[in-house]
């Protein structure tokens, strides 16, 4: 008997657009609305509409023994609200079941936690209470940005409050460790770790319609005779919600094997659901983790080296951060907006050159031809941005000194 | 005096300045009252044909029909077929074994008739192919020559691509050639020259009645990397074509200043050492941004330099820039740099200083001979280039100085005036000829 818990990221960056030289100091829209809005409204056709109501079927057909708990980045909350308005309302639904979790995290989905702590903790409050606006809850567990995870991190997100964090599974974090247990942040340990089990999240993630995979075709029946098997206690199986429908398209067979999955785990009482807050609080620590290098849940490394293993990456993020004083005491809406869409860290994967360039991890949602392309249009809309800045900062300026002279 | 000219290009599908200057000689020598059939693969139809009539070389039906006159043909363009090796027959081998029967036994073909009768289609541009292309083009070259029997006196040739055409021209005219030299290969490659580049420019050079380079630069390599005669090779400086002031509004949006650099990002255009002086400014200056308008193979090389330089915020690339965002692009800078490691002329800094930019140029650079109002420095001189940047936008003075000054200047330069030296070229060759 395994107790599960399902942890599904939702998130769609804000794509820029192709912003030019020509238009800096001129234009001040850096969003590609057109795009933003067809993928939104693809992604809820094919995979937020059609899954929650199949979750919310499964919740009821099993006097709600499923549990599910979600990370939805703030920036796709705001396109919901703008381009699938009956997408986020069926997240609400699925609120009001009172079995499913809304988890914390960071607003943009952003790698704040490697800039700046203050910008962290703003990230993680925004997103809160964005929670609590949207779906009436206040969050106790924490998913970071790709899974970012090490001890001081960890140690600032339990002085936030939270009593459990997600973390990759990642091999080098756990030796001979198995991830299904409930780990100890070693800097503060009342934070429990609940760390993701890659090997069971990719079998659905990457591998489910693979058909050269000797596992294929996967049935409910074998994924729950792995789980089951696996050692330890509880499972976290925690993947992209795209999973469902859009990287798995419908006739891959996803949906129906999610269902058979659910239906025959309860029957044979094998495996339990439970969300991560409640898995992580049903379980004592079996011992506390050491992580004192950054781990993410990209690509082989599990590091960094996806989103800052570059000059390019480098110098864009420095470059991003240093504005965040003058973002802050400026307080204008529009700019924080632009500051927020700016931090999403898939801004930054784009400007990866680790892999060769035909890699198929590369392309598929890409919205650019290369890395340098990613980063020249990047530059150009954060180089009018600080310009914008610094423009509105002394108008600001000079409204206010005005102002006391009258 | 009529003159059959073959180049490669022709604007408005221009991939670099050779199209350019040969469409401002071209004006400016129908200004002299020559007349001039321009010869060029692929003309798109939408070329500017007031002053040239446009020859499409993919137009050219090559007849080689008829048993007497393919022989004959084949006599007289065999130079071209030994060395470029390529006519677009329905295979290659096919070619090398008729061309090469045809042209030792002096056999009949095999085949005659329309199989024969083909259409060359080129592809116009710069390609994988180009040496294939160069082979088929002076096979058309031939054709037209003969089509063209009796309606020019001279011949002139636009750089290697178009040499072999030239040379096979005069072989079955019999009318003097004239190559003009816009750039060697030694410009384009460094010292790693391409053997079979250098063969063609050295024979279109040894076999051209005169040689005409854009630089006294350039007439030097001619010289001794080539071994042509000095008597034979002539200097003709470029000169810029002022197009009708567009009076486009162009909206500024950013206060500081700009200083530019436009073309290729290649290796002999010198972008490193703007990338370097740009970032010995900024640490002066915050007031200023850099601009690399243009694409080449040293792009990637030159966006990451920038960002371990942490300028990227203040150096922007635009990419390839088309007609329109060129001349935009110059209403916006403030200076124009052009570092190049080796130009043989370089018109770019004109087209800036017509646009009243400051420029400031390599000391390697063929334009530097006839310039007065630009600042020339050696192009490794990172530190000397940053000074005269510095100067330049910190300077009001100076600025103004060299915009109004270099605008006078670049004013006197007229392709007329080049055009009537290539008339008197044209002269002397006929009357020794």
């Amino acid at each position: 008997m395994k107790t599960l818990s399902l942890c599904f990221r939702i998130h769609q960056p804000m794509l820029l657009k192709i912003y030019r030289f020509f238009n800096m100091g001129i234009d001040h829209n850096y969003l590609d609305d057109a795009r933003n809005r067809a993928l939104m409204q693809r992604a809820s056709a094919q995979c937020f509409l059609p899954m929650n109501k199949m979750l919310l079927d499964l919740i009821n057909a099993t006097d709600g023994k499923l549990r599910v708990s979600f990370y939805l980045s703030g920036l796709v909350v705001e396109q919901m609200r703008s381009y699938a308005p009956d997408a986020l309302q069926s997240f609400r639904d699925l609120a009001a079941t009172g079995c499913v979790e809304f988890v914390a995290g960071t607003y943009s989905a952003s790698l704040a936690a490697l800039a700046d702590e203050d910008e962290f903790r703003l990230e993680a409050a925004k997103h809160a209470a964005m929670i609590k606006e949207e779906f009436g809850q206040t969050p106790t567990a924490f998913f970071n940005t790709a899974l970012l995870y090490s001890d001081v991190i960890g140690e600032t997100v339990a002085d936030m409050g939270y009593h459990t964090m997600l973390a990759e599974g990642a091999k080098h974090l756990l030796g001979w460790k198995s991830p299904n247990y409930v780990y100890a942040n070693p800097m503060n340990q009342k934070l429990r770790l609940m760390l993701r089990n890659y090997r069971l999240s990719d079998d659905i993630m990457f591998r489910f319609s693979d058909r050269r995979w000797s596992e294929w075709p996967l049935t409910a029946e074998k994924y729950i005779d792995w789980i089951d098997g696996d050692r330890g206690e509880v499972v976290n199986i925690c993947t992209d919600y795209s999973v469902f429908g859009l990287w798995q398209k419908a006739d891959s067979g996803i949906f129906d094997f999610f269902r058979a999955f659910v239906m025959q785990s309860i029957a044979s009482d094998r495996i339990r659901f439970a969300t991560v807050s409640d898995n992580a609080a049903a379980h004592q620590p079996i011992g506390v983790l050491y992580a004192n290098n950054e781990v993410t849940w990209a690509d082989e490394e599990r590091d960094l080296s996806a989103w800052l293993g570059n000059e390019l990456q480098n110098e864009a993020f420095g470059k991003l951060y240093a504005q965040r004083e003058k973002v802050h005491s400026l307080g204008d809406h529009d700019m924080e907006h632009v500051w927020e869409f700016l931090q999403t860290a898939d801004h930054f994967y784009w400007m990866a050159t680790k892999w060769f360039a035909d890699d198929g991890r590369q392309s598929g949602e890409n919205p650019y031809p290369s890395s340098y392309e990613a980063f020249i249009n990047y530059m150009n809309v954060l180089s009018d941005f600080i310009n914008e800045l610094s423009r509105r900062t002394v108008e600001k300026e000079k409204t206010r000194t005005e102002v006391t002279h009258v | 005096m009529r003159v059959l000219m073959f180049g490669w290009e022709f604007p408005p599908h221009i991939a670099g300045g050779l199209g350019t200057a040969s469409y401002g000689l071209t004006r400016g020598l129908a200004h002299n009252g020559v007349e001039v059939i321009f010869v060029v693969p692929k003309a798109y139809g939408d070329e500017d044909q007031r002053f040239a009539r446009i020859v499409n070389a993919s137009d050219v039906e090559a007849l080689y029909s008829g048993e007497e006159y393919t022989n004959e043909l084949w006599k007289k363009v065999s130079f071209i077929q030994i060395n470029s090796n390529l006519v677009p027959y329905s295979s290659p081998e096919e070619f090398s074994t008729l061309g090469e029967t045809a042209v030792k036994d002096g056999e009949k073909k095999i085949r005659t008739g329309d199989a024969w009768r083909e259409r060359y289609n080129f592809s116009g541009t710069y390609g994988t192919n180009l040496m294939e292309e160069v082979g088929r083009y002076a096979m058309v070259a031939a054709q037209v020559a003969r089509d063209l029997e009796g309606q020019f006196d001279v011949i002139h040739a636009h750089d290697w691509l178009t040499y072999y055409a030239g040379i096979a021209a005069k072989t079955v005219s019999g009318k003097p050639l004239v190559v003009h030299v816009h750039a060697t290969e030694f410009d384009r490659s460094g010292e790693n020259v391409n053997p079979t580049v250098y063969a063609i420019e050295r024979a279109g050079m040894e076999t051209a009645d005169r040689v005409i380079t854009v630089s006294n630069l350039t007439r030097n390599i001619a010289i001794t990397k080539y071994g042509i005669n000095p008597d034979k090779v002539v200097t003709v400086h470029n000169a810029v074509r002022f197009a009708e002031n567009s009076d486009e509004k162009i909206q500024r949006g950013l206060d500081d200043k700009i200083v530019t650099f436009l073309g290729r990002i290649t290796y002999q255009k010198g972008p490193d050492y703007f990338v370097e002086a740009a970032a010995k400014v900024l640490k002066r200056v915050s007031n200023v941004r850099f601009v690399m308008a243009g694409s080449g193979d040293m792009m990637h090389h030159v966006v990451r330099r920038v960002a371990q330089l942490g300028i990227s915020d203040r150096f922007h690339f635009t990419g390839f820039l088309k007609g329109p965002e060129v001349n935009r692009m110059f209403a916006m800078s403030d200076v124009y740099v052009m570092p190049s490691v080796s130009e043989p002329f370089g018109i770019s800094p004109l087209e800036a200083m017509k646009s009243n930019v400051p420029v400031i140029i390599s000391k390697q650079s063929g334009v530097a001979e006839i310039l007065s109002y630009a600042l020339k420095v050696d192009y490794w001189d990172v530190d000397a280039m940053a000074d005269a940047i510095y100067a330049l936008i910190t300077y009001p003075a100076l600025a103004r100085m060299f915009s109004h000054k270099g605008f006078e200047e670049v004013t006197g330069l007229k392709w007329d005036t080049a055009a009537a030296k290539v008339k008197k070229v044209y002269e002397d060759m006929v009357a020794t000829h």
